[in-house]
């Protein structure tokens, strides 16, 4: 009953600060649009600058969707300073010569594909590869590849921000003392708290995955309930992780000050970026919750995998959440020793 | 004398810094107690420990017999902290309401018992608005109608009055009469010595030592003097009471 009455007064209080709802459900979806904006872009095409090249070379450099400029040296050169071009491409004594313009990587690949492709199409004896893919498809792009990572990062961000600095209200504001001079107990208040936070945390995993989903149309190949569950129970870890380590912040600011050195680095090692070569690299990741979000929203979304397939990562979120929530409990003995 | 609370050489430390050095109480049923002195004197720290939010680093803390912290005991006791401690977000209904859950008031005694506390300390018509938009005053009051909602035996009251205007002062006071009447056993902090002339009984604090105990008349006949100022003074002594008070 007194947890009960802890979720009313959670919810009845949330609903009133439109702001942090707004913080919560539609924040997310403002960011994923511009990350879909930036990272869900078409094949780059290449500009290439060429001097005196067979027919046959620029033909096959066109169909591979290449943008060829006809100059001469001393104009290639001012092209490519310029970066108008992407690269050079001339003929001396028969010997073709790229010259890359260098500084953008998608450009780069995306010269040297195009080139590739054309020679292998002069050359009829190259054997005709046929690429099939296991897991995704050819047109699995950057925001395919790292936005299941990231609805996993915003929900974990989002959350640990909003459950964090209202717990730690509760103390700066004397309500948490005056709580503890009832006859509440302290693992009560963890759980009304984890239970009123929660409702809103199931709306806000639907919102995202949903709005990720149908409406920026990101990679999807398994269901949308397991992508629902990974996502509430890595917000789940959040919030027990925000709330136990809110007990460590004076005021808001020093909330804040968690940012940098708990929320940033799990970006870094949950496979936004590559690391998995590095194996000590990947062992620091095995300590952080979005790790093991990240990991299962990724086998769930592109390769399509069942929640057996991440029975794994859904047993360290849960052993994590455990943790920080008796961590909490404990935590509760500064201000109430009962 | 068989009292209600018993405090037995409390000694306090935060942090290695003492804050309460051997303090005994004995605090009768149905008195209204005061705990007087300058702030950082040991006060609060003293309520903390009756109502168990602080076990005493020594020392042993009775109510009713039942050692403290006890959740039993604290079911008892209503509270009204220093600072207000409320959900502006919410209606004071609200607020009211939810503190009657966590005191599991029954459901159907609920919505009488608000309405009571609601009218003993003037709220009534306000009962639908929130806490943003009442005042200083509004708020100590709305503190203290939840430290009453569960009908206490013991209210243990933290600086009830601080920055009340007189009007409201005497009306809370007179409300602490009642209760009293009624039986409740009332613990009142305050540095004010006019308030501290309105308890039964009085223990004066000063660097945590209890300097002096008695009720009002008492002190003043024990010290030969005319005022609980110039009591106090008189207790405190030493060499610090010419600049602290005058």
């Amino acid at each position: 009953m007194r947890i009960q009455a802890i979720i009313k007064r959670i919810i009845r209080q949330f609903l009133r600060d439109k702001r942090s709802i707004a913080l919560m459900m539609i924040a997310p979806l403002l960011v994923m649009t511009l990350l879909w904006l930036v990272l869900d872009i078409e094949d780059y095409t290449p500009a290439i600058a060429v001097t005196d090249i067979p027919e046959p070379m620029q033909g096959a450099l066109e169909e591979q969707g290449a943008t060829i400029l006809e100059v001469d040296a001393h104009r290639a050169g001012t092209l490519l300073e310029n970066d108008d071009a992407d690269a050079y491409l001339s003929f001396e004594n028969n010997q073709p010569e790229l010259t890359m313009e260098g500084s953008k990587p998608t450009a780069t690949s995306a010269v040297q594909n195009a080139v590739s492709s054309a020679v292998k199409q002069l050359n009829p004896n190259a054997p005709d590869l046929d690429v099939s893919f296991l897991h995704g498809s050819s047109d699995l792009n950057l925001f395919d590849n790292t936005g299941s990572v990231l609805i996993g990062f915003f929900v974990f961000f989002f959350v640990f921000i909003i459950g964090g600095v209202s717990f730690l209200r509760e103390r700066t504001q004397g309500t948490l003392e005056r709580l503890l001079a009832t006859p509440l107990r302290r693992w009560e208040i963890v759980i009304g708290y984890l239970l009123g936070f929660g409702i809103f945390i199931i709306i806000q995993s639907i919102i995202i995955a949903a709005f990720s989903i149908y409406v920026l149309d990101i990679y999807m190949a398994g269901s949308f309930v397991s992508v629902l569950l990974m996502a509430f129970l890595l917000a789940m870890t959040a919030l027990s992780l925000g709330t136990l380590l809110s007990a460590y912040a004076k005021n808001e600011f020093q909330m804040i000050q968690f940012i940098p050195i708990i929320i940033v680095p799990q970006v870094f090692f949950s496979g936004v970026f590559p690391i998995e070569s590095v194996e000590w690299i990947s062992a620091i990741g095995q300590i952080m919750p979005l790790t093991y979000g990240a990991e299962a929203l990724k086998e769930i979304m592109i390769r399509g995998g069942g929640l057996a397939e991440v029975s794994g990562d859904i047993g360290v979120l849960i052993g994590f959440s455990a943790a920080f929530i008796i961590l909490n409990i404990i935590a509760l003995k500064r201000h109430r020793t009962l | 004398m068989s009292s209600f609370i018993t405090m037995e050489s409390i000694q306090h430390s935060y942090n290695k810094e003492v804050v309460l050095k051997n303090v005994n109480l004995a605090i009768p049923e149905g008195q209204l107690f005061g705990l007087l002195g300058p702030s950082g004197s040991g006060k609060t720290t003293l309520v903390k420990m009756m109502i168990g939010l602080l076990t005493p680093s020594n020392g042993i803390i009775h109510i009713e017999n039942e050692q403290m912290p006890s959740f039993h005991q604290m079911q008892k006791i209503g509270y009204m902290a220093q600072s207000d401690a409320l959900y502006n977000e919410l209606t004071a209904r609200e607020n009211l309401l939810f503190f009657a859950s966590l005191y599991k008031i029954p459901k159907k005694l609920r919505k009488q018992r608000i309405t009571e506390a609601a009218s003993l300390v003037n709220l009534t018509e306000h009962l639908d608005k929130t806490l943003e938009k009442f005042s200083g005053g509004m708020k100590r009051r709305m503190s203290l109608a939840i430290a009453l909602l569960h009908h206490p035996k013991v209210l243990i009251l933290d600086e009830p009055t601080v920055g009340i205007d007189p009007v409201l002062r005497a009306s809370i006071w007179e409300e602490l009469r009642n209760k009293q009447k009624q039986g409740t056993t009332i613990i009142v902090t305050t540095h004010v010595m006019d308030e501290a002339e309105k308890c039964d009984n009085l223990a004066l604090l000063r660097d945590g030592y209890v300097i002096a105990q008695g009720s009002p008349d008492d002190l003043k006949a024990k010290s030969e003097t005319q005022s609980l100022e110039h009591a106090f003074l008189h207790f405190g002594g030493g060499s610090h009471a010419n600049s602290s008070n005058h």
